[in-house]
């Protein structure tokens, strides 16, 4: 069948920069660029193109130029291109429309309509490079009380992770991201004195040795989920939604099972590896309960065990019900979060902004008494450390990140993880590709994103006079809102600014 | 929800022959038992028997020797969940999640499971000598020589079989009246791996459309009859009076259920 789909981008080579070194030719993966051996010529096949830009970065003379292919098709308020397009994909394969990433849809993003506040006149601002500042944070159920003996602490505490900073890797599988990648988290993370997360494809044995800076998942697949796994895991993590996809299951297709994958998955090699939608043994917060016990039995009550689920309309009721449920972490993840492969459909459309489900669930549970026994984890979106700093104001212990992490990593955002085709090797099993992710690079661009994360979340701190994040945590007062209704800043329990 | 109960409840374990521990249940919360357990299996006691179980959630999870462990009474909910070795026999009832995500190891219960019986197993044999509730076997999977094993001999409810992606069910109907069948309906909806034999006919509107009927090959046979004779050891009685009944074999239709679902 013709497809009827236009080009989306034109590669554009400047022909009296061109080389013919075929850089572009071997470094794109959706096959763009070729070589015209009669001809002495680079040609484009830009149908192809997906904006990654990879041909262009690596190019050695700076001869390609890719940009969107201007759609003139007539203007339409209603109809957008995208929008054409995406009946035509349908129409061309009767199938669900698939994509990678987060919504790239213009829902509100409240952390741009937040602002923080700094100290003026009436109280004195803490240079930071001067004085101590701390931004380290402990996960895990806070006691309603504890007692002091003549030999200190008579309490037994509930196990807590220090992290040096707020700021985690979120879940990515190995599968859906290669072992280059996990290993430059996990590294980096060694690094830095914080967490990455498994997802739900299993730990490579590799990765063993980065285990007190790992949290494992438990998925509705069970994936490679084992006796050493949960052993040597910092968090057990159970993973009921994630805000790409709200309320669906998930797959890995059987061309990305490769014989690793299927090790450490643990299944047949090319079956398909299906995440059911519901964990069939949880069905309520009592079933919930149930699983969060036997993990902790399992790993006899020395590890925190947290519930991830995608922030949904009634976050706030879920989350009182985690916290009974025991869990000792409690993560949200927001419409914006992203993934590997989710239906673009569920993507676009399900799921409530993470700034409103994290505003709404902190003021529930201390409404409710029971905020300290959990720490809240928010996920989906945080772009840089100024998203971080209102985050923990509105109320988060920490926040993953996911898309800034990959960015750090090469990521343009071009939405094709769900291909398995990544040219920056990220997204992808495919062998030739993944060594594109080089770990010792990879580790360092990553630790240089959180040490200038660090720096920042210092600097702001100190302007507001405060020298611990513990002082800003859940301190609605150091924001104000921009540009938002009566009802928005009473959901995010901030006044406007100027007030 | 899981208080916790005072810890001054002490643990009254009688000791009896040397290599075998009695623990009574009687007053324990699953934490306690657990711990115990834990205790004695890291001490090197090879069998335990367990006393006036009421329910306790969770026994056998966390361990990973090769002890033998008998239950009097009911066990909770999740009994043997991620275990990685033991052997456990219930002189009585299992309630729900029996063997879930269960690794290695070897359940026998002497009556009655519940629902999601071996949820997600991955290796592992359960025998249940009666009746299961509903989905038993749902999402085993298989890996290597890893092939959890679930052989029930009496009957089972809805969706059994449900999402299997790889294991051995089977399903013999010994406490089936003359004439009567398996009453099951939606059995393997979502199979897309493994194998479910059921002993006596089963009609084609109580299975899932992902499932396809075959004759027994001599390979079937070979396993059932060494399953068959493995389950008449533990519940005494005779595998050639099973045997001679007709079998069904189901397997999935399709290894890739989701081949055409997505346009790119």
């Amino acid at each position: 069948m013709k497809t009827y789909l236009p080009p989306k981008f034109i590669a554009e080579r400047d022909d009296s920069r061109c080389i013919r070194c075929e850089v572009c030719v071997n470094q794109c993966t959706f096959d763009v660029h070729s070589y015209d051996t009669e001809d002495d010529e680079i040609r484009s096949r830009e149908e192809n193109c997906v904006g990654c830009h990879r041909c262009v970065v690596f190019c050695p003379t700076q001869a390609l130029t890719v940009r969107r292919s201007p759609l003139d098709y007539r203007e339409n308020y209603n109809w957008r291109p995208e929008i054409i397009e995406d009946i035509i994909k349908q129409s061309e394969t009767g199938g669900m429309l698939l994509t990678g990433m987060g919504t790239d849809k213009c829902y509100p993003i409240y952390w741009d309509h937040l602002v923080l506040n700094a100290s003026q006149v009436t109280n004195p601002s803490i240079d930071p490079l001067r004085e101590p500042m701390e931004l380290t944070t402990y996960l895990g159920r806070k006691l309603d009380r504890v007692e002091l003996g003549s030999a200190g602490l008579k309490t037994e505490l509930a196990p807590q992770v220090k992290l040096e900073l707020p700021v985690m890797f979120s879940a990515l599988s190995y599968g859906a991201v290669s072992l280059n990648v996990q290993e430059s988290l996990a590294r980096a993370a060694t690094e830095m004195g914080t967490l990455w997360n498994t997802g739900e494809g299993g730990l490579h044995p590799k990765l063993y040795r980065y285990g007190d800076n790992t949290t494992v998942q438990v998925a509705s697949g069970r994936f490679g989920v084992h006796a050493q796994y949960l052993d040597i895991a910092r968090v057990v993590e159970i993973k009921i939604g994630q805000g790409a996809k709200p309320g669906i299951g998930g797959h890995l297709p059987g061309e990305k099972v490769s014989v690793e994958v299927a090790r450490i998955r643990m299944i047949p090699r090319g079956t398909d590896a299906l995440s059911p939608a519901p964990q069939h043994d949880i069905y309520s917060i009592e079933d919930l309960a149930q699983l969060v016990y036997a993990l902790k039995e399992a790993t006899d009550y020395a590890k925190p065990v947290g519930v991830k689920i995608a922030a949904v309309h009634n976050s706030a009721a879920i989350a009182s019900g985690m916290v009974r449920a025991g869990a000792d972490i409690i993560v949200l993840d927001g419409l914006r979060g992203a993934t590997g492969a989710t239906p673009k459909i569920i993507r676009d459309n399900v799921g409530i902004p993470i700034e409103l489900a994290l505003a709404s669930v902190d003021d529930r549970l201390r409404q409710e008494g029971i905020r300290n026994q959990a720490s809240i984890v928010i996920a989906g979106g945080i772009r840089n450390s100024g998203d971080v700093a209102k985050a923990i104001a509105l109320g988060a212990d920490a926040v993953y990140i996911g898309t800034a992490a990959l960015v750090a990593l090469g990521c343009t955002i071009c939405q094709q993880c769900h291909t398995g085709k990544c040219a920056w090797g990220i997204c992808t099993s495919d062998l030739r590709l993944t060594k594109r992710v080089n770990p010792d690079i990879g580790a360092r661009r990553l630790s240089n994103l959180l040490r200038g994360w660090s720096l920042e979340l210092k600097d702001i701190l100190g302007g507001m006079g405060i020298n611990a994040l513990e002082s800003l945590r859940g301190n609605r007062l150091h924001l104000r809102g921009v540009g938002l209704t009566d009802t928005e800043l009473e959901i995010l329990g901030v006044r406007m600014a100027g007030r | 929800m899981f208080k916790e109960r005072p810890s001054e409840i002490s643990v009254s374990s009688l000791t009896g022959e040397s290599d075998m521990t009695k623990v009574d249940a009687r007053a324990l919360s699953h934490r306690e038992l657990n711990a115990r357990l834990r205790e004695l299996v890291s001490s090197g006691v090879q069998r335990i028997e367990l006393h006036n179980v009421y329910g306790q959630r969770y026994i056998g999870t966390d361990l990973d020797k090769p002890v033998k462990i008998d239950i009097f009474g009911t066990p909770g909910n999740d009994l043997g969940a991620f275990m990685d070795g033991p052997g456990i026999t219930v002189h009585g009832n299992a309630q729900d999640g029996c063997g879930n995500t269960m690794d290695n190891g070897e359940i026998v219960i002497h009556g009655h499971a519940g629902d999601i019986l071996g949820l997600s197993a991955r290796g592992g044999k359960i025998f249940v000598k009666e009746d299961v509730g509903y989905r038993a076997g749902i999402h085993m999977k298989e890996y290597q020589d890893k092939k959890p094993t679930v052989i029930i001999g009496g009957t089972a409810q809805d969706f059994f079989g449900e999402y299997m992606a790889g294991g051995i069910l089977v399903l013999l109907g010994l406490n089936l009246k003359e004439g009567e069948g398996h009453t099951a309906n939606f059995i393997g909806t979502g199979m897309h791996g493994g194998v479910i034999y059921m002993r006596g006919e089963v009609q084609e509107f109580q299975l899932g459309k992902e499932v396809g009927v075959a004759e027994l090959n001599e390979n079937d046979y070979l396993t059932l009859e060494k399953l068959i004779g493995e389950f008449t050891c533990h519940f005494d009685c005779a595998a050639q009076e099973i045997l001679k009944c007709r079998f069904t074999k189901l397997f999935p239709l399709h290894l890739r259920p989701y081949g055409r679902l997505y346009a790119y």
